[in-house]
């Protein structure tokens, strides 16, 4: 036998006569140093961390705990929403005015053809420059107060709070912060998943983070809640209204993630609930310019050159099925004819399908491609091929698809469903790709969200009809 | 998906043949004198350590094979290039999680020229678990005592000399958030790396006789079948508790030497800085 | 008592550990021997997991791993 095969046949006698319960022994030999060691060292005086666990009792109390957690994440939604309106339309002023009309002027003068520059400008250029200036800036708001959050050590009690809930749906409780950090991005939210060890419960939470409301859907949410819900109510309760619009839907993403996550774990993803303990660490004053540098670069910029990798084709290809003509019409015409009398079936329409095909890229572009469509559709003079700005009043927008495209209240409540159900954006689907490897999950995970949708849809829809 | 070469410049460097094993483990050294390892709990400002010592001179990937972040960075002293290895945070190296698997893989194989342990001066027993283990394997080790700042502010006084006398090793104390303390570590670091310092590290006894013997016969015997081993008492003590990596690396004869390729595939890089 | 017992604010002393395996390791790897003193800091808004100081770190447990720890209350 060889020396090594002689040292395990050793080791292997010598484990009997050493007894049993080595690992208790050494590690209570090790805590012991430990003990011995640091009593050696550490001296501690008057101890005045209570003030800091009498707020942490608070931060999880029966009674505060949720409605303090809730009432901080609505915050940070609340900041990155209002923060970023201004800057948002700065941006859009100047990509999508300023450069757009600099870059046609550029066009004239070198006597382009309207193709060429429709192409690239109307189409590359503008869908981009959506994306840029709709996404960078709430994500450069999300993503640091998010981070902040982390530093400070907020997080890990989000997780300890929803525990329960998640235990019960046989997931982990870390989930509740993946989730969380789906509502900013989902592509990011996926790729925090890592935080999981056990492989099942992680793909659980990839699987539902799309359920959690990314920053590029939130728009949608907001808008079509205040056209469509909102203007139902009298005036002066129609912000209310249509807010809470919104946070039912944010609510019924949870409600989704918790069903979808007890379903796989009692179907396709069954077993064990690993081992779970989740470290509280104390309170620590985070590091403001360092969390800023940190959160920028590692998750805004990253994510947000993803996006733009996705939304140049996609500018492309709307501009390419608008402009070019099979007989009468364009292909993006014969395309909304094909698809709407499933779309209207499910209570949307051919012109939001479509548009959701074209927006796997980014979720920030299905309202436009949406505008851009209804417009070009009706042949206004407004629809100048392919261009998605220039329309940036509710009221002008309420106009288009009420009057130009048909849409009433049912199809205003289906697409803020839709919304929250249907497939991730490519970027996510990406990212889900590379972190399983998994040709099998990916393709569930973007395929069950859909399938949700439309059944969803079509319950409203059926419902509709019955009792309206 | 790219993959780092596996180009390795054997005895070009100051760490000798090792870069036959870090290469294997992912770890590209053709250019770096010295290679460090970044241990710790979670929770204890080890990133801050790190940013704090590479500064933008970083990049993430993952560690092969495996879908855990890992940061690796660069820094100079002494005219000497120092690769640093950020070990995911870990409680122990007891391997009941892929992490703690992946941390105990690289001070074990890897045999970084210096492991810096970073602890928690507010939570310091705890800390100490996971400092005496790797004690256990390695020689060349500093602890990164980080926090004072907070220990201070909740009246705890960590006397750094006692615990450098207890522990054997370079104590330094920092509170890297503030950059306090991390010109005494980058020296620390050096002097280890160079071997200015030569430490003798705590080394756990067993009141045990029956152990210690047997600790002691599988140790001899370890060493007499590799000869490079960082601590045989350590292995000896695995092959007790029926480790199977450490039981499987020892009949394929990989204990001291490299192993197989297909089990640590290059690191897979995904974004660069 | 097991540990999900022991009321908020009380420290006792482990007296046994009966988990099993892989769950057993990650006990006692965290510090959860015999002798060793745990305290009840707070528990979740919904009752489980159960924040716990064990040796000057704060660790949650969900209630099916506190039944399988055996402690005596201090006093």
């Amino acid at each position: 036998m060889t020396n090594s095969e002689a040292i395990l046949d050793n080791a292997a006698r010598l484990r009997g006569e050493v007894g049993g319960n080595l690992h208790d022994r050494l590690t209570e030999a090790i805590y012991s140093d430990a003990g011995a060691i640091a009593g050696r060292a550490v001296s501690a005086g008057e101890q005045t961390g209570n003030l800091e666990q009498k707020f942490d009792r608070i931060l999880t109390s029966r009674l505060w705990g949720f409605p303090l957690m809730i009432l901080l994440l609505t915050g940070v939604f609340w900041l990155t929403i209002a923060g970023a309106n201004i800057p948002s339309a700065m941006l859009g002023e100047l990509l999508q005015g300023t450069v757009y009309n600099a870059l046609h002027g550029v066009a004239a003068a070198l006597n382009a053809p309207w193709w060429l520059s429709g192409f690239w400008i109307d189409g590359v250029y503008l869908a981009t420059a959506w994306v840029v200036s709709v996404m960078l800036p709430p994500m450069a708001i999300f993503f640091p107060l998010f981070t902040l959050l982390e530093d400070l050590g907020y997080l890990p009690r989000v997780a300890f709070n929803l525990d329960r809930l998640f235990k019960r749906a046989g997931a982990h409780g870390e989930q509740a912060l993946t989730m969380m950090m789906g509502y900013g991005c989902n592509a990011a939210g996926v790729v925090s998943t890592r935080i999981i060890d056990s492989p099942r419960e992680r793909m659980i939470a990839i699987v539902t983070n799309n359920f959690a409301i990314c920053n590029g859907r939130w728009g949608t949410l907001i808008l079509i809640g205040a056209i469509f819900v909102g203007a139902t109510a009298p005036p002066f309760m129609a912000s209310f209204i249509a807010a809470t619009s919104v946070v039912a839907i944010a609510i019924l993403g949870v409600i989704f993630t918790l069903l979808v996550s007890a379903f796989l774990s009692k179907t396709w993803l069954k077993g064990e609930a690993s081992s779970f303990s989740l470290e509280l660490p104390p309170y620590r004053p985070p590091q403001i310019w360092q969390t800023l540098y940190k959160s920028i670069i590692d998750r805004t910029l990253i994510v947000l050159k993803r996006a733009v990798i996705m939304a140049a084709p996609a500018g492309a290809v709307i501009w390419l099925i608008s402009n070019i003509n099979i007989g009468e019409a364009s292909i993006a015409t014969h395309l909304i004819s094909f698809l709407n009398p499933f779309g209207l079936l499910i209570g949307l329409n051919g012109v939001i399908l479509l548009a959701y095909i074209v927006a796997i890229p980014a979720n920030e572009i299905v309202i436009p491609t949406i505008l851009m469509l209804t417009l070009n559709l009706s042949k206004s003079g407004l629809a100048q091929t392919g261009v998605m700005s220039g329309i940036d009043d509710d009221m002008q927008i309420q106009e288009v698809l009420t009057g130009m495209g048909g849409w009433t209240l049912l199809t205003g409540i289906n697409l803020l469903l839709f919304s929250l159900l249907h497939n991730p954006c490519s970027t996510t689907i990406w990212t889900i790709w590379q972190e399983t490897r998994s040709l099998k999950w990916t393709t569930i995970s973007t395929i069950l969200p859909v399938v949700l949708g439309i059944a969803v849809c079509l319950l409203t829809a059926a419902a509709a009809r019955l009792f309206f | 998906m790219s993959h780092a070469e596996t180009a390795i410049q054997c005895g070009s460097c100051a760490s000798g043949c090792n870069t036959a094993h870090l290469a294997k483990l992912g770890i590209k050294t053709g250019n770096w004198d010295y290679v460090v390892a970044l241990a710790g709990n979670p929770n204890t400002g080890k990133s801050t350590i790190f940013n704090a010592l590479t500064g933008l001179n970083q990049h993430v990937g993952n560690w092969a094979g495996k879908t855990v972040t890992r940061a690796e960075g660069a820094f100079t002293l002494g005219g000497k290039k120092f690769k640093l290895v950020d070990l995911p945070g870990t409680y122990s190296l007891l391997s009941t999680s892929v992490d703690e698997e992946i941390a105990r893989d690289f001070v074990l194989f890897g045999k970084p020229d210096v492991t810096v342990v970073v602890a928690d001066a507010t939570r310091l027993e705890r800390n100490l678990n996971l400092v005496l283990q790797i004690l256990e394997i390695t020689d060349r080790a500093v602890v990164a005592l980080n926090l004072i700042d907070e220990a201070g502010r909740n009246n705890i006084k960590v006397d750094e000399r006692s615990l450098a006398r207890d522990l054997g090793v370079p104590v330094v104390s920092m509170a890297a958030r503030s950059g306090k303390g991390v010109d005494e570590l980058l020296s620390a670091i050096e002097q280890v790396a160079s071997g200015e310092i030569q430490a003798r590290p705590h080394r756990i006894k067993y009141t045990d006789d029956i152990l210690e013997n047997a600790i002691d016969t599988l140790a001899t015997q370890l060493h007499g079948q590799f000869e490079d081993l960082p601590n045989a008492r350590w292995v000896a003590l695995r092959l007790l508790e029926g480790d199977e990596s450490i039981i499987n690396a020892v009949q394929t004869a990989t204990l001291g030497t490299v192993r197989a390729a297909n089990v640590f595939p290059p690191l897979v890089q995904l974004e660069a800085r | 008592m097991t540990l999900n017992m022991l009321k908020a604010g009380r420290t006792a002393t482990v007296k046994g550990i009966y988990s099993k395996d892989t769950e057993r390791r990650r006990m006692v790897d965290l510090g959860i021997l015999p002798g060793t003193l745990i305290e009840n800091v707070m528990a979740s808004p919904l009752g489980d997991p159960v924040a716990y100081r064990i040796r000057s770190a704060v660790i949650a447990l969900r209630r099916e791993q506190a039944e399988l720890i055996e402690v005596e209350e201090e006093g």
